[in-house]
């Protein structure tokens, strides 16, 4: 056996565009698999290992069932990476939680939704410790080949903590807001190096909030623009359902368009949680 | 023998094979899936129409371009959204990048290991780096080109039900057009490593479906025909064949004519080959396919086929939007609400997209049928038909095999239990 660290790949509730991103990057790939071993990955092999020091997961945690496996990865692996946003925030599956999972079952299976399972959607920090957590979706390839080789070196990683806006500014793209769009962009997480907004549409918000949001600015650029609660708190919540924190930054972000919008119809992203 | 595969390799997603076989006799032998359900068709609801799409392609990460397409095809459809010619020829390339890049993936990776006695493409990089390397080129090739068209394959960020909210440089366009013209070459010698290739012996007639377009070969759009006969406008999907659910399985399995049907580059290359690239038409004689071909190993040389076809079609869209001179556009607005049917090739085979929107253009329903439910019936009937015909063999072949009939579909496991 070669003394290369042991990597391996996972996956739960995804669309395996993660790893398909890893599959991606083509010749770089190739020059970082003579540092490594994969010793497991169902995905594009078939040898199989249950020794490893570092473990990849991708995908979110939907069923009870499911928690066992994870847990035994985690045991098993010296270094947990969360492979991209349903690994490390849920994914945009999350908003699922907004509705009972009966009435989902039900919407799925009919008559037979008792032979099923599922729960609620969460990341799989919510269940296991994770080392670093990589978030887009999908993740940046680079952002892979970047953590991979700290790993490697033994250095910590910096998760990026800048909002979207910052990389958004760099490359000098036209600011979605003034194109007439309401846009993730000032709260969100960069990393991605501003992809969306490169051409010409808005972030959606896919690597989940800063960890420090800067809420008053955010206020002042949707007050601006005149966007209404529900606009507001739909589009916060697709990748970020039931996030006491995104709830509370919608709501705060939304407080003007609230009182005059009093009166009107809320639907139902408003009317949860 | 009592056969169980948990969790098949080089694979989408999570299924699993098993098999009971005593005296010859095969008495059980089903594709169990295990996969979690995400539930998009519910949760998508109430989502406003320029949301949708974004949401729609992460259904898949293989195919996220098809279901991107599906989504907004169906969304303009039922807002009475009208895209111009050149969003039209757009939406063409696109999906010719999305067949590209996906048959690339499944041949040369998933599939090519079996055949060379591999457990993985992994022992090529130091044995045969220069395979390892065309492999990677061709599907970084379609990878790059659905970078350079919508900004990124997995999941694509400029597509808008109407339009895009930019369009390509035409400069990287051209570049693109010239690695394409590159590819040509690999297509050849890729033919000649096929044909020393050797796949399992294995027939069972049934039923392939595909789209159908009266003047090309059609990924994008078009009616619904089957072999057994039968031909629906996409719209009327519902009349042609039904969802039902089995027990060994999260998610649902097909049928229309039959208890069981086929779709995928084998089903669409038997009902269309006609409309092929006569480059396509040329390899497919020198690899020995010969339609009406009933084996579904053959799928992946279906496969290679369409990869030489969508390469051919690529170079010519490309020479033609670049003639015509890329132009930004406005997206065309929303003129009614009600129930749109989006249909497409996605690599597996049929995929739609059915919505339905409220007058404020948000979803009120949505029905997404996936190419790989479509297969799932028609898995389990070959996997008793084959596990009968190979039912003598030592287990550990038996099992390879059989594993082999799975790959040969091209599961798309999550994408079925959205």
């Amino acid at each position: 056996m070669s003394n290369k660290p042991r990597v391996a790949f996972f996956d739960f509730a995804c669309c395996e565009g993660c790893q398909l991103t890893v599959l991606s990057i083509g010749e770089p790939l190739i020059e970082v698999l003579k540092h490594v071993d994969i010793v497991t990955w169902r995905e594009a092999m078939s040898e199989k290992s249950d020794e490893f020091d570092i473990a990849f997961i991708e995908g979110s945690i939907t069923r009870d069932s499911d928690v066992p496996r994870l847990k035994r990865i985690r045991e098993k692996a010296r270094l947990v990476v969360a492979l991209g946003s349903c690994a490390a925030l849920g994914g945009p599956h999350v908003s699922a939680n907004r509705f009972e999972t009966s009435e989902l079952l039900e919407l799925a299976y009919g008559n037979k939704a008792e032979q099923y399972e599922a729960g609620e959607v969460r990341p799989i920090s919510a269940e296991i410790e994770v080392d670093v957590p990589i978030y887009g979706c999908p993740i940046n390839a680079s952002e892979f080949v970047l953590v991979l080789k700290h790993l490697l070196l033994g250095r910590p990683y910096r998760v990026p903590n800048e909002a979207v806006c910052y990389e958004c500014k760099l490359n000098g793209y036209e600011c979605v807001f003034d194109k007439g769009m309401i846009c993730l962009g000032p709260v969100t997480r960069c990393g991605c190096n501003a992809i969306c907004t490169s051409r010409g549409h808005r972030c959606f918000g896919c690597r989940g909030l800063v960890d420090d949001p800067n809420v008053d600015a955010a206020r002042d650029v949707l007050e601006e623009h005149d966007y209404s609660l529900d606009e507001i708190i739909g589009m916060f919540q697709i990748y970020s359902h039931r996030a006491p924190r995104v709830q509370q930054l919608a709501e705060a972000a939304a407080e003007p368009q609230k009182k005059r919008s009093k009166g009107s119809e809320p639907w139902r992203f408003g009317s949860t949680t | 023998m009592e056969i169980r595969v948990d969790h098949v390799t080089r694979v989408e997603g999570h299924g699993n094979v098993l098999a009971s076989i005593k005296n010859g006799e095969v008495q059980k032998a089903i594709f169990e899936v295990v996969e979690a359900n995400r539930f998009f068709e519910a949760f998508m609801r109430e989502r406003s129409h320029e949301e949708v799409a974004h949401i729609a392609s992460r259904i898949c990460g293989i195919c996220a371009l098809s279901h991107n397409s599906a989504s907004v095809q169906a969304t303009e459809k039922a807002l009475g959204i009208e895209v111009s010619e050149q969003t039209a020829l757009m939406r063409r390339l696109i999906m010719d990048a999305e067949m590209v890049s996906s048959h690339a993936l499944h041949v040369y990776f998933l599939v090519a290991p079996d055949l060379l006695g591999l457990k993985s493409v992994v022992p090529l990089v130091e044995t045969d780096p220069d395979t390892v390397n065309l492999a990677f080129r061709v599907k970084t090739t379609a990878y790059d080109l659905a970078e350079v068209l919508v900004g990124r394959h997995t999941h694509p960020v400029a597509v808008v039900p109407g339009g895009y909210t930019s369009m390509p440089d035409a400069t990287a366009l051209a570049q693109m057009r010239e690695r394409f013209v590159g590819l040509r070459e690999d297509m050849r010698t890729t033919v000649e490593l096929l044909k020393q290739l050797e796949l399992p012996a294995f027939e069972r007639e049934t039923e392939y479906v595909s789209l159908q377009q009266p003047d090309h070969y059609s990924f994008y759009a078009g009616d619904i025909v089957s072999t057994d006969g039968g031909q629906v406008a996409a719209d009327d999907y519902l009349d042609a064949f039904s969802e039902f659910l089995v027990d060994h399985s999260t998610a649902k399995h097909c049928r229309w004519n039959r208890d069981s049907y086929m779709v995928g580059a084998l089903a669409r290359v038997n009902n269309n080959w006609k409309q092929l690239h006569p480059e396509a038409q040329k390899v497919m004689e020198e690899l020995g396919f010969k339609p009406p071909v009933c084996s579904t190993f053959m799928n992946n040389i279906a496969q290679f086929v369409e990869t030489v076809h969508s390469i051919e079609d690529a170079i010519a869209l490309m020479d033609q939007l670049l003639a015509r001179g890329l132009k930004e556009e406005d997206i065309p607005p929303v003129t009614k609400h009600g129930r749109g049917v989006g249909v497409v090739e996605a690599p597996r085979g049929l995929l739609i997209h059915d919505y339905t929107y409220d007058e404020r253009a948000r979803l009120v329903e949505a029905n997404c049928i996936i190419p790989t439910n479509q297969n799932y019936a028609n898995l389990d009937r070959d996997l008793e038909a084959f596990a009968k015909q190979i039912a003598d063999q030592p287990k550990d072949d038996v099992e390879l095999k059989l594993e082999m009939l799975v790959r040969a579909y091209d599961p798309c496991i999550s994408c079925s239990v959205h």
